[in-house]
């Protein structure tokens, strides 16, 4: 149901990111999906990437503040209207989406989901037999 | 009040129009005005202006009493007192005061709350507190005689400062706890002032009644007037607009220059009130129109200079630590209380016609206190707060600002990793729940920055916790 998205705390400083980025490049992590949310003064940086465990490791030994954390993840069929059908079943069930990413990764289509009540929300994903993706998937 | 006076009144208030009106001339102005009301401008001539000799006699009798009053009634002063061996008939005159204990702010707060005070609460009709260093404040009580007395220097300082019967006096401090706006407020009543008891805070309001009701005397903070200045013309004023006349400016270390600033800026004359709650509050000093240091009202506050390290007296004209025998309070009269305020004394007649000593203009400290709007803050009010709320690490950096003349605080504070989750809200509510603390603790609000772990600079001696970047 869950994938692990890498969490980075990100100071606000011209080049922070690519300090980031140039860790996981060093050693020869794949990036599948990254996106920064950003206040005036820090972002958390999130991303999927092709091993999390490895890159919790080695930005930790940079000194970087990083976490990792289960999120939901679902495939979607590439058609329109796929990802707002999804997010009604969540709206139904009064769930509130907290932030929400979309990549594709060969030829599917994942959507990463964050909501209020992560328990509530695998209930959903089983009842109605959504397809949840895993780090495994993605290699 | 006779004629002679209400013309040299009128004189006055001719000539201080004019010297707002043609700043270039103030200076030649000031002068014939001073040399002409004299006179006027001192409200306790016989205290004021006493001869050295008798004004030592004087704060002998006082402190004689004094040690007597404490040693009796106060049990932290017959503890100090029995340690050091020293008897109240050890003490003769003045000069035996250099036998006595120091006290410090800590002693304040370890006798928290009424432990200090020498007389019953019955007898005690106002208290007033300031924050602390760990929650609790540094609490002072006053008797009636307390507050008459306090009334008394607070009117020798506004008549000093050319301020009486004709002047509208805008009290700009806050009221309430804090001595700033009460403290002033019955000194001013008492020289005749028509009082406008404001308070701290909304500047729009501040400058509309300015305006309206014509007010000649503004007391508040440096920082304050200077941001009321720069606020006139965004709130649709100008200074003619305005009768501001004179200034009483207090509660914060301020330079020669910056008076100077402010008496540029709003075309007036700036005085610097001196005092703290310890000691009684605003009053303890105030500089004449000569503006060569601030004239103590010595035969109420005994004041000493001592040098930071061995606690020795020193000569005038060194500076050192301030210190201050309070010779007539009742309620919680303090023995050679130390300020920590960095100040000189100078015990020559002014050219004023006032005989008593003057300390020169507090600039620093020789402790790590700051002074923010007014407020008394210890860098280790934060850490406290910081390592009560346990949610961060606690290595910060505090940034003093200036921010159109008002000060602002920003904290940077280090993140710890398992607070660190994948939304913003949480970091948000985060620094939202640091700066609740803050400002329940210290009563002052600051901006709080979280920043990366092991980020902030480690020191290897003494922490530098603190950049102040206030301008001088």
């Amino acid at each position: 149901m869950t994938i692990s998205q890498l969490s980075v705390f990100l100071e606000n400083k011209t080049g922070y990111l690519n300090q980031v980025l140039a860790v996981l490049a060093k050693y020869n992590i794949n990036i599948i999906a990254l996106t920064v949310a950003d206040t005036s003064d820090y972002g958390i940086l999130r991303a999927i990437v092709s091993d999390p465990g490895k890159a919790l490791e080695v930005l930790r030994a940079e000194q970087f503040s990083v976490r990792i954390h289960d999120i939901l993840s679902i495939e979607m069929e590439a058609a329109p209207g796929t990802m707002s059908r999804i997010l009604d079943l969540f709206t139904a069930a009064d769930i509130c989406i907290e932030y929400v990413y979309a990549f594709s990764f060969g030829s599917k289509s994942i959507l990463i989901l964050r909501t209020d009540n992560q328990d509530k929300s695998i209930e959903i994903i089983k009842a109605n037999n959504l397809k949840s993706i895993t780090e495994a998937d993605l290699r | 009040m006779n004629d002679e006076s209400r013309l040299k009144r009128q004189e006055t208030r001719g000539i201080l129009k004019s010297s707002r009106l043609h700043t270039k001339e103030s200076s030649v102005a000031f002068k014939e005005n001073n040399t002409r009301s004299n006179e006027r401008l001192i409200w306790n001539k016989k205290m004021e202006c006493m001869n050295r000799a008798e004004m030592r006699t004087l704060q002998s009798e006082r402190l004689i009493g004094l040690v007597h009053r404490v040693y009796n009634n106060v049990p932290f002063y017959r503890k100090k007192m029995n340690e050091l061996g020293v008897k109240p008939s050890d003490i003769h005159s003045i000069d035996d005061i250099v036998k006595l204990p120091f006290t410090y702010k800590n002693d304040l707060r370890d006798n928290y709350p009424f432990n200090l005070f020498a007389v019953p609460m019955k007898e005690i009709v106002r208290v007033h507190a300031s924050s602390g260093t760990t929650g609790k404040p540094t609490t002072v009580g006053y008797t009636k005689t307390d507050i008459e007395n306090w009334k008394e220097v607070v009117a020798r300082c506004l008549t000093m400062a050319g301020i009486g019967k004709e002047d509208i006096m805008q009290i700009s401090y806050g009221y309430g706890l804090f001595t700033g706006g009460l403290g002033i407020h019955y000194g001013a009543e008492a020289v005749g002032c028509s009082v406008i008891p404001i308070s701290g805070g909304n500047t729009r309001r501040q400058l509309q009644l300015m305006s309206d009701f014509g007010s000649t005397v503004l007391a508040c903070t440096p920082s304050y007037a200077l941001h009321l200045a720069d606020a006139l013309s965004e709130n649709g004023h100008s200074l003619r607009d305005m009768k501001l006349k004179t200034g009483v400016f207090g509660a914060e270390p301020w330079t020669e220059n910056m008076r100077l600033e402010l008496e540029k800026k709003w075309g007036i004359r700036a005085h610097d009130i001196y005092g703290l709650s310890e000691i009684m509050g605003p009053g303890v000093a105030n500089d004449c129109i000569k503006h060569i240091g601030l004239h103590v009202h010595e035969d109420h506050f005994f004041p000493e200079v001592v040098h930071a390290d061995t606690k020795q007296p020193v000569a005038d004209g060194i500076e050192g630590e301030l210190v201050f025998t309070t010779l007539t309070k009742e309620g919680i009269p303090l023995l050679r209380y130390n300020t920590r305020d960095l100040s000189t004394l100078n015990h020559e007649p002014c050219q004023c016609g006032r005989t008593s000593v003057r300390m020169k203009k507090i600039t620093g400290r020789s402790d790590d206190m700051l002074i923010i709007r007014g407020v008394n803050l210890f860098p280790s009010q934060i850490e406290h707060v910081l390592l009560e709320l346990g949610e961060t690490s606690a290595h910060y950096m505090l940034y003093v600002d200036r921010d159109n003349n008002l000060d602002t605080l920003e904290l940077k504070v280090e993140l710890v990793e398992s607070q660190l989750t994948d939304t913003i809200r949480d970091l948000q509510n985060l620094s939202r729940r640091i700066e609740h603390a803050l400002n329940s603790a210290i009563g002052l609000h600051v901006k709080v920055t979280l920043v990366e772990p092991k980020t902030i600079t480690r020191s290897e001696g003494k922490a530098v916790r603190v950049v102040d970047n206030r301008k001088k």
